[in-house]
């Protein structure tokens, strides 16, 4: 027996006593469970047995029992989802007969459209435009009056439907600024020469040595034919302005130079493979009623 | 590493062992010994290791030349280098060694610590390393520009680092120092096997090093918590099925009658955990040479297996095996005896049988059939009293002594985190209820939940540990500084609070802005604007995560200066609590 002092046996131990065996000093009190801990597991047992039985909870061979509640998680989602749809409906088939015009017209759809429209845009458009739809680089701003595909309505309706080079749809909108650079259609020089005169279209300093000349010479053989003789843009094309402050991608010397190199363009999705159709119609309202709708 | 523990331990060890009658380890054949001195041999195990670790040398090295992946080469190569470390340290570990090894000396038995110490330190080694990262992912989480565009530094892989860091590496850590340690002490046996016990440390460790650096390269199976690839998990069961013979071999040696109870815990968890790892990692590799490998099961299956895994690591990983250290080192450093008997033999069986099947409330709302969730949740219910059993063991333990909370700030740490413990197996249940947990879930809330478990339960339970072992091993009377501990206790404390509090919050208010709709019937708010509406929590989250690190740093410091005070050897201290003297 180890010498482990008489003070640490406390009256409890020895009314409880211990279960009389010692590892490494320590020894076990044989107190009895405690009473409130053995009735409230008894009471989870017996809450979960009937859980199990209102409930669907045992696995039988091909099936499982259903429960005396009939709650199923699939049929509860279908209903939650059928509850939001119906309360939208009535509002929704207005929306689907309304022309877009009419429903901006209209207080009640234009509100309407313009909550579904902002949620619709919350949830798919903002990670790519932003969540006041203020774009970011490459990501056009949707509250100005700069487009480069046309802001009237019928205009934004056909973007949001077919997407912009969104080769799943045979409707989408396309077009594509050649890769003047990487595909060897001008040399560096030129492209710098190009740079430089776009920025003095719309009165950014250029260069010292910069040869607008030649600058002016190469952007009307190779740029004017959508960009337009003065820069003034072409939204057949989804050429941008570029006579005017905004930049889709910056307005440095360098950011235009890789631009003219690289070629390109931006790519949305065609929405109306996704969102039923007044929901795209909200969208549209949404869109154009957020400030630079034409 | 382990070579000058293994020389100073062992030179102890000869002069204590002529004076001494000698038994041979039973792992080499219970041969008996007529005298204390013979003739110095290669036993059967140092041979038989040797020469599988050369031949796994070669062959690492052979599947390195012809590995797919320069990432996979790598590893193998990494793998030929452990192996050839290895038979250098048996050979160096031969040489220095005494002829036997001793069972007993003097009568008492010749305890193997040198083990127990490098877990210990490892422990230490990894918990700053995971709490580091974890601080910088929450950093990235609040300011993404630290993912720094890297694909070795994003979120994505030091994610699973992270985690893996923290569970497996220092709480892994913390389970075999203090398994093998409070094994040997309440069996009064040295520890089985005579390599093993450092194979199964170091090779647990090696495992450490191949996932970690796997997760950084890209090299994942993408399995919640099990996530390394088919070779490390393969190396792991190796490693594992060692840990528990070298357990169940001690159990099997002991000099006490019966088994003590953290010693159930503890087999608890490695049976349990050998289970799950092979069940939940049962993968087809794509060919030797390549790290890639598909899981066996598929669909819905996969996910009910991924979570029978991932609830049952916290159950018998982050619980059983934690709770064992409760077990042992409460009393011990209380200077009581444990509560009630009853209670733990009940919550024992209670606990290992219900957490099994609790798995499912991970997958509520999901392709999970509806009957096996409702088994998942009434269970995680059913699981609340026989989790709070071990709470109420732990802190009754300190009845009569509890004044010793004022004084002692080593156990203060550890009845802190049974109360941590029993909030957070209360908050578990309360989540796994269907409708708290359509709210909860895919939340912050969940890593609020988790948090307060690992750093306020795991976490505290094992610094507690390592305070009371650092000095026990190292023959140190106290820690060096227990001042350096209170500060320790506050600092993280505050830490912890700020952590979960923040992370609740922002669970909370995530859960809500996903499910608000507004009259008319569509969404409120966008998962943009839930995530703008989180920043400063998360800002609070990090300085959480901040503060239970510099924590962990004061804690490194105090060990460290235990380890180098030059206070004398005291074996006196320990003696009055020792067996048999």
């Amino acid at each position: 027996m180890q010498d482990t002092p008489a003070k640490h046996i406390d009256d409890k131990k020895a009314v409880v006593g211990t279960t009389g065996h010692e590892w490494d000093g320590i020894q076990e009190l044989n107190n009895p469970l405690p009473r409130w801990w053995l009735w409230t597991f008894y009471a989870c047992i017996v809450w979960a047995i009937g859980y199990w039985v209102v409930y669907p909870a045992i696995p039988l061979v091909s099936s499982f029992t259903q429960g005396t509640f009939g709650w199923h998680s699939r049929s509860a989602v279908v209903a939650d989802l059928d509850g939001l749809k119906t309360l939208r409906a009535p509002m929704n088939a207005k929306i689907e007969a309304a022309s877009l015009a009419d429903i901006e017209k209209t207080p009640e759809l234009l509100s309407f459209a313009r909550a579904q429209g902002s949620a619709a845009f919350a949830v798919n458009c903002s990670p790519c435009h932003g969540a006041g739809a203020q774009g970011f680089k490459g990501y056009p701003n949707l509250n100005d009056d700069d487009w480069l595909w046309g802001g009237s309505l019928d205009s934004i309706h056909t973007t949001l439907q077919h997407g912009i080079r969104w080769d799943a749809d045979k409707d989408t909108r396309s077009s594509m600024m050649p890769a003047f650079g990487k595909d060897g259609i001008l040399k560096p020089a030129e492209i710098s020469a190009a740079a430089d005169y776009v920025r003095s279209l719309s009165g950014l300093p250029t260069d010292k040595d910069a040869d607008l000349v030649s600058g002016q010479k190469i952007f009307t053989n190779n740029c004017a034919a959508c960009h337009g003789d003065k820069g003034e843009g072409n939204q057949e094309m989804g050429a941008p302005k570029l006579n005017d402050k905004i930049w889709l991608y910056g307005s440095d010397k360098s950011v235009i130079m890789e631009r003219i190199t690289l070629g390109g363009g931006g790519i949305m999705p065609a929405w109306g493979a996704r969102l039923d159709a007044p929901t795209v119609k909200s969208l549209t309202v949404y869109v154009h009623t957020l400030g630079g709708g034409q | 590493m382990p070579a000058p523990f293994l020389c100073r331990t062992n030179d102890f060890k000869i002069k204590r062992a002529r004076m001494a009658t000698i038994r041979m380890a039973r792992c080499n054949g219970a041969r008996a010994i007529m005298d204390g001195i013979s003739p110095k041999k290669l036993t059967i195990g140092e041979m038989g290791l040797s020469v599988t670790m050369a031949l796994l040398a070669v062959f690492a090295i052979f599947v390195a030349a012809k590995a797919w992946t320069p990432e996979y080469a790598f590893h193998a190569y990494l793998f030929a280098a452990g192996a050839v470390a290895s038979v250098f340290a048996i050979a160096n570990r031969y040489v220095s060694r005494p002829a036997v090894t001793p069972q007993e000396i003097d009568g008492k038995p010749n305890y193997n610590f040198g083990p127990v110490k490098f877990a210990t330190l490892a422990a230490m080694f990894w918990g700053i390393a995971g709490f580091t990262v974890g601080l910088y992912i929450a950093l990235e989480l609040a300011w993404p520009i630290f993912n720094l565009d890297l694909p070795w530094t994003s979120f994505g892989r030091l994610r699973p680092l992270h985690t893996s860091a923290v569970i497996f590496a220092f709480g892994g850590n913390v389970l075999l120092a203090t398994s093998f340690y409070v094994v040997q002490r309440t069996c009064r046996a040295r520890l089985a096997g005579d390599l093993a016990p450092w194979f199964v440390i170091l090779g647990y460790n090696f495992f450490i090093l191949i996932a970690g650096t796997g997760y950084l390269l890209g090299i994942t199976q993408g399995k919640e918590y099990a996530e390394p690839e088919w070779y490390t998990d393969s190396w792991l069961t190796v490693v594992w099925v060692t840990y528990l013979l070298v357990f169940l071999g001690t159990l099997w040696k002991r000099k006490e009658p019966h088994i003590y109870v953290a010693n159930w815990f503890y087999l608890a968890f490695i049976v349990t955990i050998a289970v799950l790892h092979l069940g939940n990692n049962a993968a087809i590799p794509v060919s030797l040479f390549s790290s890639k490998s598909y899981i066996v099961w598929s669909g819905v299956q996969d996910a009910m297996i991924q979570w029978w895994y991932g609830h049952n690591a916290v159950g018998f990983f982050l619980t059983a095996g934690f709770l064992a250290i409760v077990y042992y080192f409460i009393p011990k450093r209380a200077e009581r005896p444990v509560y009630s008997y009853r209670l733990s033999i009940i919550h024992f069986w209670a606990l290992i049988f219900m957490y099994i099947w609790a798995g499912p409330h991970h997958l509520h709302y999901t392709a999970l059939p509806d009957w096996a969730q409702t088994l998942g949740m009434t269970f995680s219910i059913m699981l609340w009293m026989p989790s709070w059993g071990g709470m109420i063991n732990g802190l009754m333990t300190l009845s009569g002594a509890w004044d010793k909370l004022r004084t002692d700030p080593v156990l203060r740490m550890m009845v802190v985190s049974v109360a941590f413990y029993g909030m957070s197996t209360f908050e578990g249940p309360v989540m796994s209820i269907k409708s708290v947990n359509s709210l909860s879930h895919y939340t912050d809330w969940g890593i609020g939940h988790v948090h307060s478990g690992a750093l306020g339960w795991v976490a505290y339970v094992s610094f507690g540990a390592m305070y009371c072992l650092v000095p026990w091993l190292w023959n140190k009377r106290e820690v060096y500084s227990l001042k350096l501990v209170n500060w320790h206790f506050w600092v993280s404390t505050i830490g912890i609070v700020f952590y979960i509090t923040s992370m609740w919050v922002a669970g909370i208010m995530q859960g809500l802005m996903w499910r608000a709709y507004t009259a008319l019937g569509f969404l409120e708010y966008s998962f943009v604007e839930t995530t703008e509406a989180m920043h400063p929590m998360y800002i609070i989250r990090a300085l959480g995560g901040g503060m239970f690190l510099a924590g962990a740093v004061i804690m490194a410091y105090n060990l460290y200066m235990t380890i180098r005070s030059p206070e004398p050897i005291a074996l006196g201290n320990r003696a009055a609590l020792v067996p048999g003297e």
